[in-house]
Parts: C-alpha cells; structure tokens; sequence
C-alpha cells in the first residue's frame, strides 16, 4: 500500500495515496467535482478550469492536477467555485456552436451535461463567435472547430498516446483553434484515421464521417443484393447505444436489427477473419521456412497500415500482404459468393459494420478491388449502426436473437478474438503452432498476449518444434516504440500483432462513446474485450483452421492458403506516403 | 597604449537606430584624418538611459556629455573637442556654461536621483570586450564564491540581501534558490528570463546590449549555488544586438574559462546556451518559456510543480530575470547588508523603471525602492509637457494598473504598488495627462492582453474577449447599464480562475481604473460622453460662430465634405457626414473649431 496522506475536502477528512490529486481524493471521498478537460491518464493539463477549487491559495486550483499533501485543506463547494465554475462555463458556451438539438453527440455531450449540471441559465456574456470552416475532407473524420472547446483531449491522444500528432493547437488566445499544421486538411496530413480523437472529444466537434445515406439508398434499391458484414467488436459494444452496461453481449440483437433494417444477408466479418488466419498463418509458416523478412507484422488495422506507410516506410515488407478481413470478406462476396449464388457482382452492395473510422478511408484505397469492384461499397460504424436502428424505430433491447446468415455466417471463436488487442496473434498462435507441430494441440489460450498491457511479448514453444518469439503492440505510440526495437536490432521476432487503437478494435474510433466521467472510473477496453473472450469461450469452434465454412470456401473455390487465385483476392500491397506532400488541400 | 582622450558612444538600440553606429565610422575616419588616432579611442558602449536625448557621445576625460548628436556634429566635436580642446557647447546636456561639465551632468535631474547597480557598467563599458567588464570588477565575485564560500552561504547571503525577482511578481530570489538547491535531482538547471515583454519596458534589453557579462556572471554563481551546470538564456528574437552581444560575450568567456569546465581551477563547471523566443507575451511567464525551451508551444503549465522541483526538462529549474541577474554580483562583492540597506522594508536596492508616456525625459531609469511617484515624474522625468495635469500612471505594464493623481506620494516599492491594485511588473512606468481617457487606458492594455493570451484556458481566452468586447461598446458610446457590474464579475472571476499569472492579472487595468475613475465609465455609458475627449464616437466637432471667420479653409480640408457654408459667414459641421479626423481643426488659423466631450 502506497504512502498516504491526510486532507480535508469540504470539512471532511479524506486519507488519499501521495502524489494523488485532489481530484482523485474527493472521488474517494464521493465528493463530485465537475471536470471537461481531463481524461483520465490521456489528458492531465489542468487547462479548462471547470474543476477549480480552494485550497487557500491566492488563485483557485484546478483539481485534476493538484497535488494532495498532508493537512491541505479544499473547498469544492463555496460561492465563489461555484461563481468561478459557471462564469467560466458561460464564457465556453459563449463562443460554442450551441445547435444542440441537430448535434450528433446531442444527449451524449459532457458539455451540454456540464451545463445542466452547474444550473446555467441564460449566457451573459454573449460576444463574437468564431465561425471557422469545416473539415470534412477525409473520409473518416469530420472536425468541426465551431463546436470545439479547446480541452485538448484530441490532441493529447493523437500527440502523446498515438504519436501521429496530425492536430495541434494553432494561433492563440481567442484565435486558438484545433487544427493540422498549415491547415492542411486532415485527409493530407499523416492522420491515420484512426477516430481515437472522436472517441475522447467531449463535444460535437470530432466526429465520424457519416456514411448512413449511401446505405439507406442501397437498401431502397430493388436493384441491389444489399449485404452487411459486422466485425466483432461491434457486438460487444452497440448494446452501450442502447443503455446497456459496457460489455453486454448483444449479437443476436444485433444480427436481428440488421435483418428489420433490410439486408439481404447478414454475414458475419470473423469468417473473414478466419480466412485472414489461414492466409496469414501460412504467410508466416512460409516466410519462417524458406528464409523471409521477418518479423511478419500484421496487417488488419487500417489506421497501423497508413502509421507505417508514413513513419515506417522500411518496413512496409515485414507487413503481411493479406488485405484486412473487412476486405477479404468483400472480395469473397463479389467472386465466391456472387458464383455460388448466381449473382452479377456489380449488383452485390456490400456493407461493412466496423468499429472503426480507419476502415472507411480503407475501402477506397483503389488497390482494394480485387473483383473490379470495390471490395467494400460503404462502410459504417457501430455508432452510425445504432444510430439507423433508432431511425428505423427498432426496439433493440426487446429484439429477440437471430443467427447470422449462411453461407457466410459461421465463425471460430479465433475470428470472434481479433477484436482485443493480441487476438489476432492469439488465433494465428492457434493454428500456426498446429500446422508446425501437426497435431491438434489443446492448449488454445495464449494469455500472455491478452489484456491492456502496452506491449505483450510471448515465446510460444511449439510441440517438438521451434520457438515463436512473438509481440503484440496497441495504440500506435506502442507500436513505435516496439519498433524502433526492431528497427535498431535490440529485439527480434518472428511475428508481431499491431493495432492502431489503444486495446484493439473493442476501443476503436467507430465505437460508442463513453464520456470522461466513465472512462475515468471504468476500463472500457477491459470491458469490451471479457464480452469478445467469453463470445471465443461459448463457442466450440475456436480455431480458424476448423471452420468448415472457411475449407469449404478453399475446397470450392481458392483451393489452398496462399494459392495464387487466394492472392489474387485476399492479399494486397502497400506504398510508402509523404507526411507533408507539396499538393494538398488546405482548410 | 594609452589615449588621451575615450569618447563613448551609445550603441544601445535606441541610439543605434539613429545612427550611432555611423557616428563611430566617421568620427574614426575624422580622427585619422586628423592624424589623432592614436590618440583617441572611440568606443560604443551600452545605453546611459536617456533615449529621448540620443545618440549620446561622451568625452573622457572631462566627461562632456552631449545629446542629440547627428552626423554633421562630428566634425566638430572632433575639430573643436578633440584637437583644441573646446568643448561643443551647444550639444552638452545639463548646464552648458558650468566650469566642470561632468558635475554638471550629476546634477541634472535625470541622473541625480538615479542610483546605478543594475545599470552600472551600462555606457559605461564596451560590451564586447570582456576585459573591459573585468577592469569593472567583473568575474570577481563568481571567483569570490566559488573559492572561498559554500552553495549554502551564496543563499544565505541573497536571502539576507532581501532581493526580490524584478521580472514581475517580486518573489525573493534567495528563498527561490534555495527551493531548487534542496530538490533532489540529478541535473538541475539555471535559466534566464529575458523574453522582456510588457510594452515599453526595455530595461533587460539595455542590460544585455550594454553589459551581457553581468548576466552571465550572475548565472554561474546561481549554478554553483543550486549545483546546476547548464544555463539556458531565453531571449526574444527581436533583440537582435541583444542577441549578439550576448553571443560574443559567451564565447569570450568560454576562451577566458569563465564558463566551461572547471572554472577557476575548482570542480564547478557551468555553461550557458541561448534559446532564441518568437516573442510571445505569455512566454515571459515561466513554466511557458520552459516548455517553450523544450521545443514546444508556449503555454503555461499549472503550478505545482514548481519550477524549483519540476521545471525544464521536468528537472529542477529556477528562472530569474535580467535585471535581477544584473544585481548580484554587487551583492556578492559589497555584501547583502549594502544591498539591504537600500530601498524599503521589505523591498530592498534599486528598480529600473522604463519611464514614457506624456513626461519630459523618457528613457531608463534605476532608482532605489521608496522612491516617491512624485520625484519619478518631477524630478527625475522632468514634469508634463505643455503644462498638462498629472492624471494617473501606470505601472507593471498590461498586469498592473494605473495609480491615481492623488496617491503622488506613494513611495514605489512592491506592496504599495499591489495594494494599490498595479504592481511593479517588470518596471514600466507610463505617465497621463488630463487629456487620456481612462476607459480608453483600459482597453489598450486589454487588448494587449487579448492579443497575447495563449488560449490555453477558457477565463483568459474567452473571458479577457468578453472584457474587451465591453469596453469597446463603452468607448464607442454603446455601454449599457449592467456593464460595470458584468466587466466586474468577469474581471474578479478570470483573477481567480485563469491558469496563469498572464490571466490572473489582465483584468487589473479594468480594476484598477474602476477603483479609481468609476465616473469615466459612468459618463462613458449613462451620459454618451468621454470627459477626457479621447474617445471618437463621443466627441462631437463644433464650429464657434463667433470665432469663424468664414475662410473656407476647413471645408476644403475635410476629407469626407462634412463642413458647409459661405464664404465670410460661419461654416458648419455636419455631425452626420463627420469622421472626426480632426483635419479641420488642424487648419482652423482662428482657433474656432473644438471637440465637444
């Protein structure tokens, strides 16, 4: 047990550990301080002054960073915090875009709670406005400045968690605005698209691209096979949309919303992910045999494979050729499938359900359209998701379950695990080690892999074979620091896992948003991912290489694991990118 | 070898811009030509303080001070001065007939009460020559401490000294050394402050274009007394011949082994880098010029920790600024008794004061604390010009505030200025007539501060707009009852809540004028009137009838035909069409045309 020390919060004695704030303190002492900048070990800056208190000092002190130290006295709840607090407020929501009923974080704002919360009335003290332009020039992210309170918890996480930095405060004082360098449009900046700058904004001021138009259109026409494919993260996470706890278990809802919205089918993205561990697996197996660069880093995580492109341009062979299962699965759909089902593959509309915005910048790489066509026609995240099931006037939590569709709706419990953080590594542990050891090995659950450690490092002795040196990397300020390992030689390995969001795709940009005062308390990745691994538990099928429908698939149609029809579909290329190109467009 | 004569000359930045430089080049031509320059040593020093009167040349050794010097003056000060003797007298300043002209010098007012211990080797010395600040007992005190006292006496000795930060909130310099000294850490740095800010205060850019040395002598006993070994100066950009000096002067001292490893053969090594600022305002406040020596944008940090725990680099720091640096070798050599026994109770030695505004003499000036606003505006700065009334002066630059006509007689020291609601800040001092507005006072200063906030938190970045906004309808005859009140409400809340000591302070010019001049504002909203006639939108130009003679002269001046009528009878003003320019009463040769308040 740490050090602690002895303080008074509002007339009450609270011991908290040394080094604690005075925030965490009066948490203990269930004394509620309101906050807006602070994020919980991402944003510690003490900038918006919301959590201002009195500690006798000549100034008011802002919580979240304020040290306790013994004998301190606080007052959280004086009239002039409590006058501090609200002017300070009125003076935010003085130069705030204040259309709040038409803002998609509209009841799920920490601003507009902020608001009710400290009882503001009327503004009184109106002035200029800025009225900046909008960026919505990528096609993952919007940034809307007008909304923007400056709390700076979206430049923290792309700075400081993701090191990308694409945004960073420009000008100052009443001019300080959000923005990329030179005002290059996100979309030409070394952005990633990742959406982690979404999920910490406490506002409408970041937000996803919305795609819902272009699949209600599809829906609408007669002409088109409309199919949906949802990845695993999504279904341990829309249940939060709806009111239910972190971690709720909602596929079955979540198949049957799908089918009432109109999809032709609805498939289920980890049969892609199973095929993605074959290919995969077998890129690895091959690449250990015969001598080839190593480590094979993977290559399902959109915003990671943009991160390289940029930053490490020199390891762009160590990156698995394997398109992502999103694609995968819509190359599959517009051959395989199209021929098995008898389908024109132009009419074949395919949807995507992720929980990610990297994966909307992904589908228009045009290097994804194996078939001619896009792989993928749209691509939606769980927020947006729910968001049509609102607007269809769906009942969710009363939905009764339902069953993905055949012929592509049949997964191992390996697919269902790529969505935490060493899920991949841990499905294609599965059936690597089966392939080299040939036999069907029990042991399954690679723990050490698991969980929100930063970087997770495995040695993996497979039966009467080799060693497999094997690490796992999420967010991407990890990722560089495990590679500027591998860069420099100081570790080596044969195979490495990397996604660009902090815990994996539980935690990505497309997820439901849970404001500060839960992510300071709860784990939401923690939580997402017991749903994923108890989703792999109840499962009998856990391992990529037993899912029948992934043979029959190979049987009918790609013939083997890396067959050159398997790598005309299922695999791409990647080209290294410039972080301030010449040509670009600016905002 | 040895010269008869040294004449200095300014090369201060003020003097710079109006030729001093020149000035050098032709007088040595002149003296070659003259065949004395063996003879005479033309030399160019760091500024005397007295800007207004620049360029400024003495000759040594009679001391002849002479002002206002222009290229065609040289010849003769060299022809008259330098080859027979004669001293120009139409170029001395101070009494031009007096038997012994560097006496005389004293006894002008402007110097007389000044007191020269940050300013002392200021035109005095060739900045550029270390040797010349070593013949001024340079470098002495650095080897006093580092041969014959412990890091624990140097802080006892600035704690006894009683010197305060002079770079704005007055904290004691020793008690702050003494924090970074017992902070644990395994590296711990000294840093500088000389990102000089508020506007018109150019004190700490005289120090370093007119003595860089004492600065960095000062910077390596603080090293010594904190067990730092790096230095880093933070110096705005803008200061170009600041900059260089302060280059050479490392370098020179670098050669001399002043800086370095092993400095006088002891185990104390110390170095001193510089970091170039853009010159941002809020990059004066400390944590921000630290993280702007980090590298990145320079915003304030919340304290704790403080610098002296966790400072650059996240490792123990202290910051003092130039003119601090500058006293302390003094306090070294004659001893903090000496030091202490200047000034007033509690705040102790000398301030230097960048004096400007409707005054007489403006330039730079060291005076020892207690000295009253009167002797300041009096007898140092000479009066008002054109017989105007003393109104108010304001002190510690868009921090502080503006000290009233009646409270004269406050003698200037930290806690007078505080609990007058300005402060001392880092030495401004800006003199009103009756003829400014005080509202008007207000907003300049608030818009400094608008212009300069880092928009880091909301109580500066939004609220000082919100005040500014204000004030700007109150000057534009808009104000509004409840306006007084909001800007009061605002300006007490953005005191307690801002991040920083920039935000903390900006809403005092409001305060301080409120406290005092309560009835400008009031006319300003309730009677639609500016009663000091400042403020545009409320004066109205009039025509006397009786005093018009009717020359038309006015009408064809007036850029916007606002003024009508015929030829011999009285002309009109129409209020409508009028811009307010004030063309016409520039032209009126009759006195006829006024502003109505």
């Amino acid at each position: 047990m740490s050090e602690m020390v002895t303080l008074t919060i509002d007339g009450r004695e609270v011991k908290a550990p040394v080094g604690s704030t005075v925030l965490e303190a009066a948490r203990i002492a269930g004394i509620k301080i309101p906050t807006l900048c602070y994020l919980k070990d991402i944003n510690e800056i003490g900038a918006c002054r919301m959590c201002v208190v009195d500690v006798g000092a000549r100034s008011l002190q802002a919580a979240c960073v304020y040290p306790v130290s013994e004998g301190l006295k606080v007052v959280t709840n004086s009239p002039k915090v409590r006058e501090a607090r609200k002017v300070t407020l009125e003076l935010i929501l003085s130069n705030h875009d204040r259309k709040c009923l038409t803002c998609v974080r509209s009841e799920n704002c920490e601003l507009q709670k902020l608001a009710k919360e400290l009882n503001v009335g009327d503004i009184r003290f109106e002035g200029q406005n800025n009225h900046l332009p909008i960026d919505d020039l990528s096609p993952s992210i919007v940034r809307d400045p007008n909304k923007c309170v400056l709390c700076r918890r979206c430049v923290s996480v792309c700075k400081n968690i993701q090191t990308v930095a694409a945004i960073d405060a420009n000008e100052r004082g009443f001019d300080t605005v959000i923005a990329s360098p030179f005002n290059m449009a996100l979309n030409d900046t070394p952005c990633v698209n990742c959406g982690q700058c979404i999920n910490v904004c406490p506002v409408g001021a970041l937000r996803e691209k919305d795609n819902i138009d272009v699949v209600w259109d599809a829906l609408s026409n007669p002409d088109l096979h409309v199919v949906v494919q949802t990845a695993p993260a999504v279904r341990v996470a829309i249940g939060e949309e709806f009111g239910l706890p972190i971690g709720t278990r909602c596929t079955g809802k979540m198949v049957a919303a799908l089918k009432k919205l109109g999809f032709d089918k609805v498939f289920d993205t980890d049969t892609a992910a199973d095929l993605t561990i074959m290919e995969e697996g077998t890129e690895l197996i091959e690449r250990i045999k015969n001598g080839g660069k190593l480590p094979l880093i993977t290559s399902c995580s959109p915003g990671w494979i943009k991160f390289c492109e940029h930053n490490y341009p020199d390891l762009l062979d160590n990156l698995s050729s394997c398109k992502s299962p999103q694609n995968m699965f819509g190359a599959v759909l517009k051959s395989y499938y199209a021929k098995k089902m008898g389908i024109d593959p132009s009419k074949i509309f395919v949807v995507s359900v992720m929980p990610c915005t990297a994966k909307k910048f992904e589908i228009q790489r045009p290097e994804l359209a194996a078939t001619g066509y896009p792989d993928v026609d749209a691509c939606i995240t769980t927020r947006e998701l729910a968001r049509m099931i609102k607007e269809a006037g769906i009942d969710f939590n009363s939905l009764p379950d339902e069953n993905f569709d055949d012929p592509m709706g049949e997964a191992s419990g390996a697919g269902v695990i790529f969505g935490a953080t060493g899920g991949v590594m841990e499905a294609a542990l599965r059936t690597v080690v089966d392939i080299l050891s040939g036999k069907d090995n029990d042991n399954i659950e690679y723990k050490e892999v698991r969980g929100v450690e930063g970087i997770k490092v495995a040695e993996v002795q497979v039966p009467g074979g080799m060693t497999i040196r094997a690490a796992v990397a999420h967010g991407l300020g990890n990722a560089r620091k495990l590679l500027e390992q591998v860069r420099n030689g100081e570790e080596q390995y044969h195979f490495i896992e990397i996604m660009a969001c902090p815990g994996g795709c539980v935690n990505g940009g497309g997820q439901p948003i849970q404001p500060a005062s839960v992510r300071n308390t709860v784990d939401i990745r923690a939580e997402r991912a017991k749903a994923i691994y108890s989703e792999d538990e109840a499962l009998t099928i856990r391992k990529s290489h037993k899912n029948p429908r992934v043979m029959k698939i190979y049987e009918e149609y790609l013939e083997k694991p890396g067959s050159h029809k398997a790598h005309e579909l299922l695999h791409t290329h990647y080209h290294s990118r410039e972080n301030y190109p010449d040509e670009c467009s600016r905002i | 070898m040895i010269y008869r004569s040294h004449v200095l000359v300014c090369g201060g930045t003020g003097c710079t811009s109006s030729k001093s430089m020149e000035i050098i080049k032709l007088m040595n031509e002149l003296l070659r030509e003259n065949n004395i320059e063996n003879e005479v040593k033309v030399i160019h020093t760091g500024c005397f303080g007295l800007c207004e009167k620049g360029p400024i040349v003495v000759v040594y050794p009679e001391g002849a001070t002479y002002s206002r010097v222009t290229l065609e003056d040289v010849k003769e000060i060299v022809e008259e001065h330098l080859v027979k003797g004669r001293i120009v007298k139409r170029l001395l300043l101070g009494d031009k007939d007096a038997e012994d002209v560097s006496k005389a010098l004293e006894e002008v007012g402007f110097f007389k009460h000044q007191v020269r211990i940050a300013l002392r080797n200021c035109g005095v010395i060739n900045p550029e020559n270390i040797e010349e600040y070593i013949a001024r007992d340079g470098y002495r005190a650095l080897g006093k401490v580092l041969t014959e006292m412990t890091p624990e006496q140097v802080i006892d000795v600035m704690k006894r000294s009683g010197l305060r930060g002079r770079g704005g909130a007055g904290f004691p310099t020793g008690l702050k050394w003494e924090f970074a000294a017992k902070a644990k850490g395994d590296q711990k740095y000294v840093c500088c402050n000389a990102d000089e800010g508020d506007p018109g205060a150019f004190m700490d850019r005289s120090i370093l274009e007119g003595d860089p040395h004492t600065v960095l002598e000062a910077m390596a006993i603080a090293g010594y007394a904190i067990g730092a070994n790096q230095g880093y100066i933070y110096v705005r950009a803008e200061y170009p011949i600041a900059v260089n000096r302060l280059r050479v002067a490392i370098d020179q001292a670098r050669e001399y082994g002043l800086l370095g490893k092993n400095i006088f053969g002891t185990d104390f090594s110390f170095d001193i880098d510089l970091r170039l600022g853009a010159g941002a305002f809020v990059c004066g406040e400390e944590t921000a010029l630290m993280t702007s020596i980090e590298g990145k944008r320079g915003e304030p940090r919340p304290r704790p920790p403080f610098p002296a725990n966790k400072g650059l680099w996240q490792k123990p720091t202290i910051l003092n600024n130039v003119e601090t640096y500058a006293n302390i070798p003094e306090i070294i050599l004659k001893g903090p008794e000496w030091f202490a026994s200047i000034g007033t109770e509690k705040s102790k030695g000398t301030k230097v004061f960048a004096v400007g505004g409707k005054i007489m003499n403006t330039g730079l000036v060291e005076i020892p604390m207690g000295t009253t606003i009167r002797q300041m505006i009096y007898d140092i700065g000479g009066g008002i010009p054109n017989g105007k009334k003393f109104k108010a002066v304001q002190t510690g630059g868009p921090s502080g505030g503006c000290i009233p006509a009646h409270l004269i007689d406050t003698p200037i020291d930290y806690d007078n200025l505080i609990a007058l609601g300005s402060m001392m800040g880092s030495g401004g001092f800006i003199v009103m007539d009756e003829d400014t507005c005080m509202v008007d006072i207000a907003k300049f200063f608030l818009g400094f501060t608008v212009d300069e906030s880092c928009g880091k938190c909301p109580p500066c970045r939004i609220g000082t707009k919100r005040m500014y906004e204000i004030l700007d309808r109150i000057t534009k005859g808009q104000g509004e009852d409840g306006d007084i009140e909001k800007l009061e409400l605002l300006a007490k809340n953005i005191s307690s809540s801002a991040l920083c000591g920039l935000g903390q302070t900006a809403p005092n010019p409001i305060l301080s004028t409120l406290r005092y001049f309560r009835d400008e504002y009031e006319a300003h909203i309730y009677e639609k009137r500016c009663p000091a006639g400042v403020c545009k939108e409320l004066l109205r130009y009039v025509i006397d009838e009786n005093k018009c003679k009717g020359c038309s002269l006015c009408a064809r001046k007036c850029p916007v035909n606002a003024i009508s009528g015929e030829v011999k009878k009285p002309y009109h003003i129409d209020a409508g069409k009028c811009i307010k320019c004030g063309a016409c009463i520039e032209s009126c040769k009759f006195g006829a045309i006024s502003k109505m308040a």
